[in-house]
């Protein structure tokens, strides 16, 4: 197991470590979260990433940031599991794409970025995934209705003299 | 006045002949997108057979078909899909909405799916049940049938009497106080809320 000392003096005493339910976490600031993520798959073996994915924690107690954005990263040699967490906020969430470390990012931000509007710098081919190109609202956000804003029945009408 | 007939000639309506021959050879067209697709299958397959009643031809192009199947839910970005193949499909055609999803949105009311199909196509007959068991969709293709023979006209005048939608408006007055309502929950915390800003304001999408 990677220990946080170890971490802590590779990466810079900004990480901070968490428990919950065997599931450990690190806490990096978004600023460093491209340089850890290449350090950890090139010297400490975290090669797959197994998902990436974002948290919304609007009205959450406590809560000071807007978003965390979740790497969960496997060691395919020893089998260890690592999530790395980072923070963004409004009004411009975005991040370095992490693309060019694993190939299997590229849908990952593409879903992060149609449901929470996070952007990935350095994206090849950042659209939508999910939503329709010209939805222009970002669903998973808390503060989106949950029935939306009526973009469900902007449609053309077909009757049946028409068609 | 008595007229003699020749033997194996037989006089009826113009329109009476070609409703016969309409309502016993629907080709139908499965839109099945969701889990009412399977129950589509199911009826289509030898135990409930299907083909008893003339529309066992699934044609998965709609320039062959005459009646469409909305099997499932339909979620916006199927939807431009869906009216593309009602349009394609050459007349007379008829369309059957299929289950919970397809006639109403079911239990998914939510940003993405559609609530009922009946708002943006045309739809003769609605099948309820979630899934409607294939004895359902026989009886909703024997009515078909039934409607076709009572209804039909060779030149599909009972199309063109049919000018305005068949289901709910697509903004009915309701849905538009429940959208006010969810965007006026005031959401403390965090400075910049609401961003989205939705798609009421702009003309139909092409
Ligand atoms: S009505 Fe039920 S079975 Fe049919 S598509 Fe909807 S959820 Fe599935």
């Amino acid at each position: 197991m990677v220990e946080l000392s170890v971490l802590q003096s590779r990466f810079g005493a900004g990480i901070t470590e968490s428990v919950f339910r065997d599931n450990r976490r690190i806490d990096v600031s978004s600023g460093s979260v491209f340089e850890i993520l290449s350090g950890l798959k090139a010297e400490f073996g975290f090669s797959m990433l197994i998902d990436l994915t974002a948290v919304d924690w609007l009205e959450y107690e406590g809560a000071t940031d807007r978003f965390s954005v979740v790497y969960l990263l496997l060691n395919m040699d020893t089998g260890e599991r690592l999530i790395v967490r980072t923070a963004v906020n409004l009004p411009d969430p975005c991040l370095p794409s992490v693309y060019s470390l694993w190939r299997g990012a590229d849908w990952m931000e593409r879903e992060v970025f149609d449901m929470f509007g996070i952007s990935f710098t350095g994206h090849p081919d950042l659209r939508r995934l999910l939503m329709p190109e010209e939805f222009d609202a970002y669903p998973l956000r808390k503060d989106y209705p949950l029935k939306g804003r009526g973009e469900r029945h902007n449609f053309p009408v077909i009757t049946r003299s028409g068609s | 006045m008595a007229v003699g007939l020749p033997e194996n000639i037989f006089i009826t309506k113009l329109d009476a002949a070609a409703n016969w021959a309409r309502s016993n050879s629907m080709w139908p067209m499965p839109f099945a997108t969701a889990c009412c697709g399977i129950e589509l299958m199911a009826t289509a397959a030898s135990r409930h057979d299907l083909a008893r009643f003339g529309a066992e031809v699934m044609r998965f192009s709609p320039r062959q078909c005459d009646l469409l199947i909305v099997a499932g839910r339909v979620v916006m970005k199927m939807l431009p899909v869906l009216q593309r193949i009602w349009l394609q499909m050459p007349e007379p055609k008829w369309c059957i909405s299929m289950g919970a999803c397809a006639c109403s949105g079911g239990v998914f009311d939510t940003y993405a799916v559609v609530q009922g199909v009946d708002r943006f196509i045309p739809v003769d007959m609605y099948v309820p049940g979630c899934p409607p068991r294939p004895e359902q969709l026989l009886a909703a293709v024997i009515e078909m049938q039934a409607k076709v023979r009572r209804t039909g006209t060779v030149m599909g005048r009972e199309f063109t009497i049919r000018d305005t939608p068949d289901g709910p408006t697509p903004f009915d007055q309701d849905e538009r106080y429940r959208i006010q309502d969810a965007n006026l929950i005031q959401l403390g915390g965090f400075s910049a809320a609401a961003t989205g800003k939705g798609l009421q304001g702009r003309s139909n999408r092409g």
